[in-house]
């Protein structure tokens, strides 16, 4: 896919509210560095995302859509992050068997202690996200500006 | 077969077994049959049909009658067997309220493929052996019945009837080599571009015309996501290929884990979408990432998207398979 000069990725983090949104406040607290076109939304936990929701991201021109959670085992509610988990797979391979590049969705698991990580990931995912240009397979032209 | 059942309704009603019957009578044609519910012999002897083109799956239609007073009776085939259990195991069909009768099949036929093979102007079909003798207004014309099957019935899954209070028939056994997923295994195979193309020149067909969801079995929740207007692709012709897509892989969804593979979606979308393609992705992934699951093929289990384990794959796993990039 031809990548544009200057392409700046549009990436959705859903970040669940105990520990990746607060590890993304910590890298920030820790003035680590990561794209400000990562847009965070907060979610009460993993398992609080629709599989819909990811696709209206990209239907609203996200590039690349990004699930952070609690590690397994850790999650606030238990066992929440287990069902995220389940969803997440089927869904991305449902997306891949549909020919959606499969680089443009990602789970990570972030605690509340890692905001390095989280910086690290935000900035592999969004350089991951740049090489492959534009999301052209799930875009709504409609919400194109 | 169509005069054994005839008469069985009949009886059934005859004894006092049940109120009503659950059947197929002729629709506009010979070969659209739809699912009807019968109160009285005369009826059953006027209207009843079952052939070749019985397809419809019965069960879904349980859930309303059964919420009736009184008993009634469906014939169910094996695949709808499974359909039948599931909804049970979701409290959706009063189990108690309805006699079931199980059928023995040995395949349902599409319309579509007898006019290919050239068969013109049937006016009515019957079975001779392995073959099916169709009158036409030229005459009279046959063909093997296994060129006229439906894509469910070439790849069977299982000729046992799961659930039933009396059998019409043998009951058959589990089919696990029927090759349902041979299909998918050659889309897996495809690079992500020749995926792409191929669900672009299929899914772009799709008239929104909600037929797949109205038939499926599994979908029967009460209030559904696509009647929703502020979902944006309620009930309307899709807009633009995002909505496209974004249908197919939300009714897909929304199935998985319930599905039975009954094979109805497919039958009955007049775009001949694969829709089954979408299905068997999601049941062959969960076979393969979380142990082999069959919803429907008994009462207890439970459906992989509603248990975990602690040690499951990771979704990376997704970025190792399906073909190369
Ligand atoms: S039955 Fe076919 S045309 Fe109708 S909504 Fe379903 S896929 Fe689309
Ligand atoms: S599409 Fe989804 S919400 Fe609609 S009936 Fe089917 S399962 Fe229910």
């Amino acid at each position: 896919m031809q990548v544009k000069e200057n392409f700046t990725p549009t990436i959705v983090a859903f970040c669940c509210n105990w520990c990746s949104y607060a590890g993304a406040d910590l890298s920030g607290n820790n003035r680590l560095e990561y794209p400000a076109n990562v847009k965070i939304i907060r979610i009460p936990c993993s398992c609080r995302l629709n599989p819909m929701f990811i696709l209206r991201a990209f239907q609203r021109g996200a590039d690349g859509v990004i699930l952070c959670g609690c590690h397994p085992g850790d999650c606030h509610y238990t066992t929440g992050n287990y069902y995220a988990r389940r969803r997440m797979t089927l869904l991305f391979s449902m997306l891949d068997y549909l020919g959606i590049e499969k680089e443009r969705t990602r789970v990570e698991w972030v605690s509340a202690a890692e905001g390095a990580k989280f910086a690290q990931t935000m900035n592999e995912f969004v350089e991951a996200v740049t090489a492959l240009g534009e999301n052209k397979r799930l875009e709504d032209l409609r919400c194109k500006q | 077969m169509q005069a054994v059942i005839k008469k069985k309704a009949k009886e059934l009603l005859e004894c006092g077994t049940v109120d009503r019957v659950l059947g197929w009578k002729a629709g506009e044609f010979f070969y659209d049959l739809t699912p009807a519910v019968f109160t009285t012999p005369e009826e059953i002897d006027k209207d009843f049909v079952f052939s070749v083109f019985s397809g419809a799956n019965m069960s879904k239609y349980l859930i309303e009658e059964t919420k009736k007073e009184g008993k009634v009776a469906a014939f169910i085939k094996p695949c709808d067997s499974y359909s039948l259990v599931q909804l049970q195991k979701e409290h959706r069909i009063k189990r108690e309220n309805c006699y079931i009768v199980g059928i023995a099949c040995d395949g349902m036929c599409d319309m579509g493929l007898v006019r290919e093979a050239g068969i013109k102007g049937a006016t009515a079909v019957s079975e001779k052996d392995d073959k099916l003798v169709l009158e036409t207004i030229y005459g009279e014309k046959e063909m093997p019945k296994e060129k006229a099957l439906l894509e469910r019935c070439v790849h069977c899954k299982s000729k046992k009837v799961v659930d039933f209070d009396e059998m019409i028939g043998e009951n058959g056994e589990e089919n696990p080599d029927c090759g349902r997923f041979d299909e998918v295994e050659r889309l897996e195979a495809m690079t992500p571009d020749e995926r792409f193309a191929f669900w672009r020149s299929q899914l772009s067909r799709c008239i929104r015309c909600n037929a797949c969801r109205n038939v499926c079995p599994a979908c029967s929740c009460e209030k559904c996501v696509f009647d929703n207007p502020d979902s944006g692709i309620a009930q309307k012709a899709a807009a633009s290929d995002f909505e496209e897509n974004n249908f197919h892989i939300i009714r897909a969804y929304h199935v998985a884990g319930r599905c039975t593979d009954c094979g109805e979606c497919s039958r009955v979308c007049p775009q001949n979408i694969p829709l089954h393609l979408l299905n068997r992705k999601f049941i062959k992934d969960m076979n393969e990432l979380y142990g082999f699951y069959q919803a429907g093929a008994d009462f207890e289990t439970k459906p992989p998207i509603m248990n975990y384990t602690t040690n499951d794959a990771e979704p990376s796993v997704v970025y190792q398979r399906g073909g190369s990039k």
